[in-house]
């Protein structure tokens, strides 16, 4: 066993060239020793830390505006009902949605993805129709459609994953769309374990062209990126707020409103409705058809401060950032032996899955913990995508505005010395 | 390092040369383990005598070191011993790493895996090939 003791990782000075000398200070948890190592957070695509704003709002809410929505006629509930509300309006804004109606709040992408298995394809797939998605689908972008294909006795079909860069080759999309119909396209926008970019807008402007609806995963591409759903032209868009420094347990689905109003309610209960006798009941229009009982209030009131946050960060600043962070991560992992890199060379952003020979992903992973680094392991919930690819487990360090260059170079470090320790 | 308690020279040996890796020609009674946190999965095969020992037992499938060399020594102390003991050595195991129950004579190199309460995280990892293990062995009880 190597004297490992003498590996000391000083963060000791914060790049100037990239964002975080700016805004890394806005972040407290980030200040702070894991195993006697300064923490170095490289787990952002599974989820985002909160700046001091958006803390600071969950409390302040709670300290002096909160009181449940919508129904009730006292002051509280009013200024509750307003904030509420103005964040459905800021995140219309965020996505350059046409109208706040266009905007569900949900609990995050998984739900609000189900809720368009659940509430549109539940009532809407024929025997024999067709939903599209690709071969590097999240689970929570895969499994709904199973499951809705299933019940409906209709078809799942992928677009594959193909070449040494795994990725879609998109021109065999119009081939698909032209040779039957296809009912839906849901793909991913960023895949949270391959780094890659998908064309969203010119996606769905095919799908469009054949009358296919497209549904958006945006978990990895909302706090990253400007998203804008009309430009993109996607039919329904979901992302989470706790990966763009918002609270958990609050997330979006866009859809557009006169296709939101066709659908029949995902949950019901109180809120969504507009007139219940013992027999039946009607509902309310979209957006608040699909908000059954007490909403996260707060969660969606602290997700128009990390919006606003972001904004102030500069989205198109934070693509950029994301990009050279991807970029130099595969130049310097590229350098470690016996080392492979998932997904494209060079068009992609800060997400980086990268597999040791003879280390197994959760021993490499255990072994960075100890030096304060932050890193996930296994398959990253693509297991379909991990198993054709041929990785058993993969690590993944995936970057955020707040992530020095320095990050990088610990990470490479720990990983050089995780060779010897294991070796 | 506080890692180094979970990853001793027995463990890193073990899963880097694995005992007992490979499959078994029929007949054989055979469990797998999975653990869904990483998608590390272990096969066990096993060959009862007629007097009921385990006078062969195999393993494979991929998994980290501390799930490798849990499994790999598993055979090894397991190895000769009647399904009755086997079965009661898991228990014994499991006592050990979860409950800070006694570390017999019995547990062997086992002992090893000690490092484990420290990262609980990692007890899927330790124990995943005794479930497997026990699959197999209750297989023979159909």
């Amino acid at each position: 066993m190597l004297a490992l003791e003498s590996l000391r990782l000083e963060i000791v000075t914060v790049s100037t060239h990239f964002l975080a000398g700016q805004f890394r200070q806005d972040f407290p948890i980030l200040d702070q020793q894991v195993h006697g190592h300064p923490l170095v957070y490289l787990d952002n695509a599974a989820s985002t830390q909160r700046p001091q704003c958006v803390i600071d709002e969950l409390c302040r809410y709670y300290r002096k505006d909160h009181a449940n929505v919508h129904r009730g006629l006292h002051e509280l509930s009013a200024r509750a009902t307003a904030l509420y509300e103005a964040a459905r309006e800021r995140v219309a804004a965020f996505l350059n949605a046409p109208s706040p109606d266009s905007i569900i709040f949900t609990r995050g992408t998984t739900e609000s993805i189900n809720l368009v298995a659940s509430a549109w394809a539940g009532n809407v797939l024929r025997p024999g129709d067709c939903v599209l998605i690709t071969e590097m689908e999240h689970h929570a972008n895969l499994i709904p459609w199973q499951l809705a294909a299933r019940r409906a006795r209709a078809r799942l079909e992928y677009l594959p994953v193909e070449g040494d860069e795994s990725s879609i080759n998109w021109q065999l999309l119009e081939k698909r769309l032209a040779g039957s119909p296809v009912r839906l396209l849901a793909f991913t926008h960023i895949s949270n374990s391959l780094g890659c970019v998908n064309p969203a807008a010119d996606v769905c402007r095919l799908a469009r062209k054949y009358g296919t609806l497209t549904l958006l995963d945006a978990a990895q591409s909302a706090g990253h990126a400007p998203v804008d759903v009309q430009s993109i032209g996607c039919d329904f868009l979901a992302f989470s707020g706790h990966k763009c420094c918002g609270p958990t347990g609050i997330g979006v689905l866009y859809g557009r409103p006169e296709l939101l109003n066709t659908m029949e309610p995902y949950q019901v209960g109180g809120e969504m409705i507009s007139n219940v006798t013992y027999e039946s009941a009607t509902w309310k229009e979209a957006p608040h058809r699909f908000e059954a009982g007490t909403p996260h209030i707060a969660g969606a009131i602290a997700l128009r401060t990390a919006l606003d946050y972001l904004e102030g960060v500069g989205r198109v600043a934070i693509e950029a950032n994301d990009r050279a962070f991807g970029q130099l991560a595969v130049e310097k992992l590229a350098e470690i032996p016996d080392l492979r890199i998932l997904g494209p060379r060079k068009e992609r952003t800060g997400i980086v899955s990268f597999a040791i020979a003879n280390i197994h992903a959760h021993d490499l992973v255990a072994y960075a913990d100890q030096f304060g680094i932050a890193l996930r392991g296994g398959h990253h919930c693509n297991q379909p995508l991990m198993r054709k690819l041929g990785y058993h487990a993969t690590a993944r360090a995936s970057f955020y505005f707040y992530n020095t260059e320095e990050e990088i170079d610990a990470l490479v470090a720990v990983l050089r010395s995780a060779r010897k320790y294991f070796g | 390092m506080e890692i180094d308690d979970l990853y001793q020279t027995i463990i890193l040996d073990h899963s880097k040369r694995p005992r007992n890796f490979g499959e078994l020609a029929p007949p054989f009674l055979k469990g797998e383990g999975v653990n869904p946190v990483c998608g590390d999965a272990v096969t066990v095969f096993v060959r009862p005598s007629d007097d009921d020992r385990v006078v062969e037992i195999r393993f494979t499938g991929q998994a980290c070191a501390i799930c490798t060399a849990s499994t790999s020594l598993m055979t090894v102390q397991v190895k000769t011993r009647s399904i009755q003991e086997a079965l009661a050595l898991e228990q014994e195991f499991l006592a050990f790493l979860t409950r800070n129950g006694e570390s017999s004579p019995r547990l062997g190199n086992l002992r090893a895996l000690e490092g484990v309460k420290k990262f609980p995280q990692r007890l899927k990892c330790a124990t995943l090939g005794w479930h497997a293990l026990e699959a197999a062995l209750r297989e023979s009880r159909l």
